[in-house]
């Protein structure tokens, strides 16, 4: 060995030598957290996704500003498709993105509204306009949106039968939707820890009954029982008390998942001879729990949140599809697919099933982390 | 039953002194769990374990080595019989305490596992894990506590500078070498040792086992040393106990059980030792058959339905606890008189 190091061509071979030997002792050295992120790391779909995600959630907590139009201001435009947005113009010479203004007039033979382009008015497309003002979260009044076309109309994906920019609308549902996901979650995991974890901490009778009544509300069919409790939401309540009542309601249910989960988890962690050996130690139930069993199995809850998060989503838009959710004027993504109850609107406003891609799109996003993230969870196998 | 105080060891009383021990686990059936049966996983067991000496626990998987170890340390409650534990000058009954005296009974009586893979929280460093009991024990993270753990990672062979790491950069040997220092940092006097080389290396099992025989002399510690591979035990053990069953089927000093055995089983047992040598023919008496059900034994000698020395007596009544010779006792029938080999 010390042969070699004299015979070392040249110092730059000995100084990565040198760093590979701090690489593997940070590996060795390298905590469950940090061995979790370079595995996930690896997993460059779920890095995407992870990205993805983090950009819709901070939308949806300052979709205020992203929108062009407020998600209740009739723009004027019933039913609208699409805006055109254009970068040339009559000329054909390149001036930047900008909108024509536009009309909708009556055709005589149809009785449908044909949207008119008025080619003699433009209206440039601008970032961080003065538009419609607002208060963002209650606390600062603005009327800053990150773009907009002054006077004329950019409807990106097109308006509802009030006139609403559904655009707006998605963003605003997002808030809604995102959040009822992860404050359902939470629940179900207050829930579902505290019964799994005595299912699974104490075992013998606690664990058969919790066990018993676990398997008991897993046999109910979701939907009917979802529709019946929605139903006794009285009509007249405030928007958000009728969330809170709502998500109280998914998590009824789902909190099953999350306590069978806790159970198995504790049940085997229990096993694991490095509890034993803390016991033999002198290790107080507490102790026990706060240094061994809980670090254990965070990692595991963390995966399993991030997969009922999107059944948590979809549960909301089942509802609020079915009216017995969320109910305008709120708005959320289920609300907006109600539109899509009308076979008109399916068959000439197909912009209508948007906040359906928008949905697809956070539901696979959410299990691509969730797969990722399964992968980490247990990064010593 | 005839007691098996010796005289020749030493005239001191045993550390560990288990009379008549019995672990019955109930058999539950059907939704309302009414108990069907019971498994005789310990069935009537006396043993003493003195300062200092090893005792050996050997027997097929099944025989209720491990549970016995887990009645020792209190891991379950016992079904009958009295454990007396001597750390120290005080006199503990272990069979007789509740949760919160056991928990200062235990510091005394340490354990290594089988595992040296779950016995380790890959979560934790080396520093937290041997740390682990001195902290639960009321030391606080300050240099002495720093000191102490650095002496103990020297004290096995372990590079002290490595104790920050995680128990995912150590091989088997080493990470059974952090669970020996873990086991030795609150000076216990007693450590029982679960198959503590099974699950290693051959290579590495003896660097473990002369590990355990030196901190032995060093720190006067006394094992009860659980395996069921009996040159393990040739090596590590003064005395060794034979189960079969839940029972034990012969006590002796290892030297005398291996040079005379005076049990058809360790007979078999001892045959089947493999000899590292391709001249020498297969050993023709290997054991066959199962192991019996321990919910449902054969009458008679436990072992008759495998011995090939069995007679008519031995499918009827359940042969006594004899002394053959002082200090090396057998349960079979026939242990005074049949010509069974040894091994050397």
């Amino acid at each position: 060995m010390s042969d070699e190091r004299k015979s070392s061509p040249s110092p730059t071979l000995a100084r990565r030598k040198k760093d590979e030997l701090t690489a593997e002792e940070r590996f060795f050295a390298a905590s469950q957290w940090e061995l979790m992120w370079r595995k996930f790391r690896k997993h460059k779909l779920a890095l995407a996704s992870g990205v993805v995600l983090i950009f819709l959630y901070a939308i949806a907590v300052t979709f205020e500003f992203w929108a062009p139009y407020g998600p209740i201001s009739e723009q004027g435009l019933i039913n609208m498709r699409p805006t055109r947005i254009h970068f040339r113009n009559e000329e054909g010479k390149f001036v930047g993105p900008f909108v024509y203004g536009i009309e909708q007039v009556v055709d005589m033979e149809t009785f449908k509204r044909v949207p008119v382009e008025d080619k003699d008015v433009t209206y440039p497309i601008r970032f961080f306009v003065h538009a419609e003002p607002y208060k963002l979260w209650g606390l600062f009044e603005t009327d800053r949106h990150f773009f907009g076309a002054g006077e004329g109309k950019v409807l990106l994906v097109g308006t509802d039968e009030l006139g609403r920019d559904l655009f707006s609308r998605i963003l605003a549902g997002s808030r809604i939707s995102l959040s009822v996901g992860v404050v359902g979650v939470a629940i179900s995991l207050v829930l579902g820890s505290f019964f799994g974890g005595i299912a699974g901490y104490y075992g013998s009778w606690a664990d058969l009954i919790i066990s018993r009544a676990i398997e008991f509300i897993g046999s109910i069919p979701n939907l009917p029982l979802w529709m019946l409790l929605a139903s006794i939401i009285p009509l007249d309540w405030p928007v958000v008390r009728v969330y809170f009542m709502t998500t109280i309601i998914i998590s009824l249910l789902t909190w099953v998942g999350l306590a069978r989960v806790v159970r198995s988890l504790l049940l085997q962690l229990r096993t694991m001879d490095y509890v034993k050996a803390a016991q033999l130690a002198g290790a107080s139930d507490m102790r026990l729990i706060i240094d061994h069993l809980l670090p254990g199995m965070l990692s595991y809850l963390i995966v399993q949140v991030t997969i009922a998060i999107p059944n948590t989503i979809l549960a909301e838009t089942a509802l609020s599809f079915l009216g017995l959710g969320m109910r305008p004027p709120a708005v959320s993504w289920g609300v907006l697919l109600r539109a899509a109850q009308n076979v008109q609107n399916i068959v000439l406003r197909p912009w209508m099933l948007a906040p359906a891609i928008v949905v697809i799109v956070t539901i696979f996003v959410f299990n691509f982390v969730g797969d990722g993230l399964r992968d980490a969870a247990d990064p010593y196998k | 039953m005839t007691n098996e105080r010796p005289s020749g060891h030493e005239q001191q009383k045993p550390l560990l002194e288990i009379t008549n021990l019995k672990k019955y686990f109930p058999i539950e059936k059907g939704l309302l769990r009414r108990v069907v049966g019971y498994v005789r996983a310990v069935d009537d067991v006396s043993l003493s374990v003195y300062r200092g000496k090893t005792m050996g626990l050997v027997g097929e998987s099944g025989s209720g080595k491990t549970t016995l170890a887990h009645c020792v340390l209190r891991a379950y409650d016992l079904t009958e019989g009295e454990i007396i534990f001597r750390p120290g000058d005080q006199e503990y009954r272990l069979n007789e305490l509740e949760a919160k005296e056991l928990r200062q009974v235990r510091p005394h009586m340490q354990m290594i596992f089988q595992d040296p893979y779950s016995s380790l929280d890959p979560r934790k460093t080396v520093y937290d894990i041997v740390s682990e009991p001195l902290r639960l024990n009321g030391a606080t993270r300050d240099a002495a506590l720093d000191q102490r753990v650095r002496d103990l990672l020297e004290a096995v062979g372990l590079d002290y500078r490595h104790m920050k790491r995680y128990p995912h950069a150590f091989s088997g040997g080493q990470r059974q070498r952090v669970g020996i220092a873990r086991a030795l940092a609150l000076n216990p006097a007693l450590i029982v040792c679960d198959e503590p080389v099974s699950a290693l290396d051959v290579s590495v099992q003896a660097q473990i086992l002369n590990l355990l025989s030196d901190l032995q002399a060093q720190l006067n510690l006394t094992y009860l040393f659980i395996a069921h591979n009996l040159r393990v035990i040739q090596h590590i053990c003064d005395d060794v106990a034979v189960m079969y069953v839940g029972k034990l089927m012969e006590r002796a000093r290892t030297d005398d059980l291996f040079r005379n055995p005076r049990h058809p089983y360790t007979e078999a047992l001892l045959s089947a030792i493999p000899i590292p040598d391709p001249d020498r023919p297969l050993p023709e008496q290997g054991l066959e058959g199962e192991l019996p059900d321990p919910a449902n034994p054969p009458p008679g000698c436990y072992f008759h339905p495998r011995c090939r020395y069995a007679q008519a007596i031995c499918q009827v009544e359940a042969p006594p606890w004899l002394e053959t010779e002082p200090q090396h006792f057998s349960r079979c029938h026939f242990a005074r008189e049949l010509p069974l080999q040894g091994s050397i």
